[in-house]
């Protein structure tokens, strides 16, 4: 069996099995590193994308979270077909390689005990893009927090709307804006947290509107693209334009938190509103 | 589609010209003139019934195309404009004021594209930065507290997409006038006239009515934005229209809209007056609609309105 042990160990030795390298500092990290870090560089603190899942995981209590509307999942309403593929072969491939069903994850869990509604976007369905799927979980969520007067939470990652779903997409930056918007009513909190990146439709409905709105560390925020600003004003833009601490110093962002501290943080603000 | 156009309106100026030439009272060309007539006719309304989405956004991009400003002129009378959103500026895109329409009080917002390069440099083509969204947030709630309707007209190619635009907060002035305009007090009608821009339309159009004259576009991304990303080439644009469904058919079949305002024969640009006559009809009908609504049923409907809109599958 020398081949095998062979071709095994050879596998072992690639670099990419064993190390990151930070897209940021350009550092190499043990991969282990990095996942017990929570997928941030321990030497530049950049914060990587995680998935929804693993985002549960790090703010919910273990074993409290039981998710709602699991089976909703796109439909292709305008049959759209882009230069590869049609809308529905994507996201048959889509649920397939993800194992999601849609951009978004919601459910009910606590957070040190408190209970909370939580919507999560996963940037790894379709680039987290807002679809009529992503829209009607959302208001489903809003619409529980409503009901039951509990706050609500979700965290963005997100290109912004889906074109594939073309104005039925637009019009669900105004869906769940209207479900968030009944939550004043109630004296629901609604809290947004901005990860990297939130941009587009996202940011321009319900990512900015949260009584308060936290991001991570140099996440990318900001409503039109970058290249489409350079395009217009022909001027290169600052290297910070459009990162979280841009946004803070402008005033969008209440603060700015890591990754690691977010579960206490989200506690600790929650407790001001549970009074 | 220029073309096309231009085809017909050298028609039209040949048949001019044969008709000076002849003067009105020769007999002998007058049934020619009539035929000539007739044939422009019959072409006008083969191109026009037969539009592509593409030839559609051309005609909604038409420079020609009756702009906010024509409204006010024609349609709406007594319009006070009210300027400034009392925290950075007055943006000249995204206008608005009293005004009235058969004599009813109505709060008139609107983008303020310009037909000229001259006018389009104050008024940024149409494209609103967050000063112009929180200016219509302002006139909104004004509008509540005096129980006087909304009136929106939406014609831009999207909110402006610059570095002053972001630093303001472009994202956070739309979706501020969102989670606002579906609680608002007061009817809210919107008026799609030319082009409805992405978010930069959205933003002054979550009404209780959408309606959109027949030959304007709405979509999420322009079909030149859409084509660059999704073929990675802006000449797929004509592509795009196709597949983003952004005519007003499309999206009274998609449940959108609802209603359609059919513009003359040749498109809005060529006959004024009875655009802006079907135009007034089809908003007076709307204001009429929610007239005596109490305020919680109006919030009531306009919730149940956006909820129900989506498709996907369980």
């Amino acid at each position: 069996m020398a081949w095998f042990s062979k071709s095994k160990s050879k596998k072992e030795n690639k670099s990419s099995d064993i190390w990151i390298k930070c897209p940021k500092c350009e550092n190499h990290i043990f991969k282990e590193d990095w996942s017990n870090n929570l997928n941030v560089c321990p030497k530049c603190n950049f914060h990587s994308k995680i998935s929804a899942y693993e985002r549960i995981g790090l703010i919910l209590d273990s074993g409290t979270f039981e998710e709602i509307n699991i089976s909703i999942y796109p439909a292709d309403p305008l049959e759209f077909v882009d230069a590869k593929e049609s809308y529905k072969d994507k996201v048959a491939k889509t649920r397939k390689k993800t194992g999601l069903n849609e951009s978004i994850v919601t459910g009910v869990g606590k957070i040190n005990g408190i209970k909370v509604v939580v919507a999560v976007m996963d940037f790894r369905f379709m680039g987290g893009s807002l679809g009529s799927g992503t829209g009607e979980k959302i208001l489903q969520a809003s619409n529980y927090s409503y009901d039951k007067k509990i706050p609500f939470i979700i965290f963005s990652a997100s290109g912004g709307a889906r074109m594939h779903e073309g104005i039925l997409s637009l019009m669900q930056m105004a869906k769940t804006c209207a479900g968030i918007a009944r939550l004043d009513e109630r004296k629901v909190p609604f809290i947004s947290v901005l990860t990297d990146p939130t941009t587009g439709g996202v940011s321009a409905s319900y990512a900015m509107v949260g009584d308060l709105n936290i991001a991570e560390p140099g996440a990318l925020i900001g409503f039109a693209g970058r290249r489409v600003i350079e395009n217009t004003i022909k001027q290169k833009l600052p290297d910070d334009f459009q990162t979280s601490e841009y946004l803070l110093e402008h005033g969008f962002i209440d603060f700015i938190t890591n990754r690691s501290e977010m579960k206490n943080k989200l506690y600790q603000v929650l407790s001001f509103y549970n009074r | 589609m220029k073309q096309k156009e231009t085809s017909v309106s050298e028609m039209e100026e040949m048949l001019d010209k044969l008709k000076a030439m002849t003067g009105a009272k020769d007999s002998d060309f007058a049934d020619q003139i009539a035929k000539i007539e007739k044939l422009i006719e019959v072409k006008k309304t083969n191109i026009y019934s037969n539009l592509t989405p593409w030839e559609t956004v051309q005609i909604a991009r038409h420079h020609k195309r009756p702009v906010l400003n024509d409204y006010i002129k024609l349609l709406f009378t007594d319009f006070i404009e009210l300027h400034g959103d009392r925290r950075f500026s007055d943006d000249r895109a995204l206008i608005g004021g009293f005004a009235r329409i058969d004599g009813q009080p109505i709060m008139l917002i609107g983008h303020n594209k310009g037909k000229n390069v001259d006018e389009n440099v104050i008024r940024n083509f149409g494209m609103a930065k967050p000063e112009g969204y929180r200016k219509a947030l302002r006139l909104m709630k004004m509008a509540e507290k005096f129980n006087v309707p909304i009136v929106t007209f939406i014609d831009t190619p999207g909110a402006y997409p610059g570095l002053e635009a972001e630093e303001r907060g472009q994202a956070e002035a739309i979706a501020r006038n969102l989670v606002e305009m579906a609680q608002i007090k007061v009817p809210i009608i919107s008026v799609v006239t030319g082009e409805g821009g992405s978010g930069g339309a959205l933003g002054i159009g979550v009404g209780d009515s959408i309606l959109m004259l027949s030959n304007s576009v709405y979509s999420v991304i322009s079909p030149e934005g859409c084509a660059s990303i999704i073929w990675r080439d802006g000449a797929m644009a004509e592509r795009a229209a196709e597949a983003l469904k952004v005519t007003a058919g499309s999206l009274k079949e998609l449940g959108i809209i609802d209603e359609i305002i059919e513009e003359p024969l040749g498109g809005a640009h060529n006959d004024y007056e009875s655009t802006i006559m079907s135009v007034k009809k089809a908003v007076l009908k709307h204001l009429k609609k929610y007239k005596g609504n109490s305020e919680s049923k109006l919030i009531k409907k306009r919730f149940a309105k956006y909820s129900n809109i989506g498709v996907f599958n369980k």
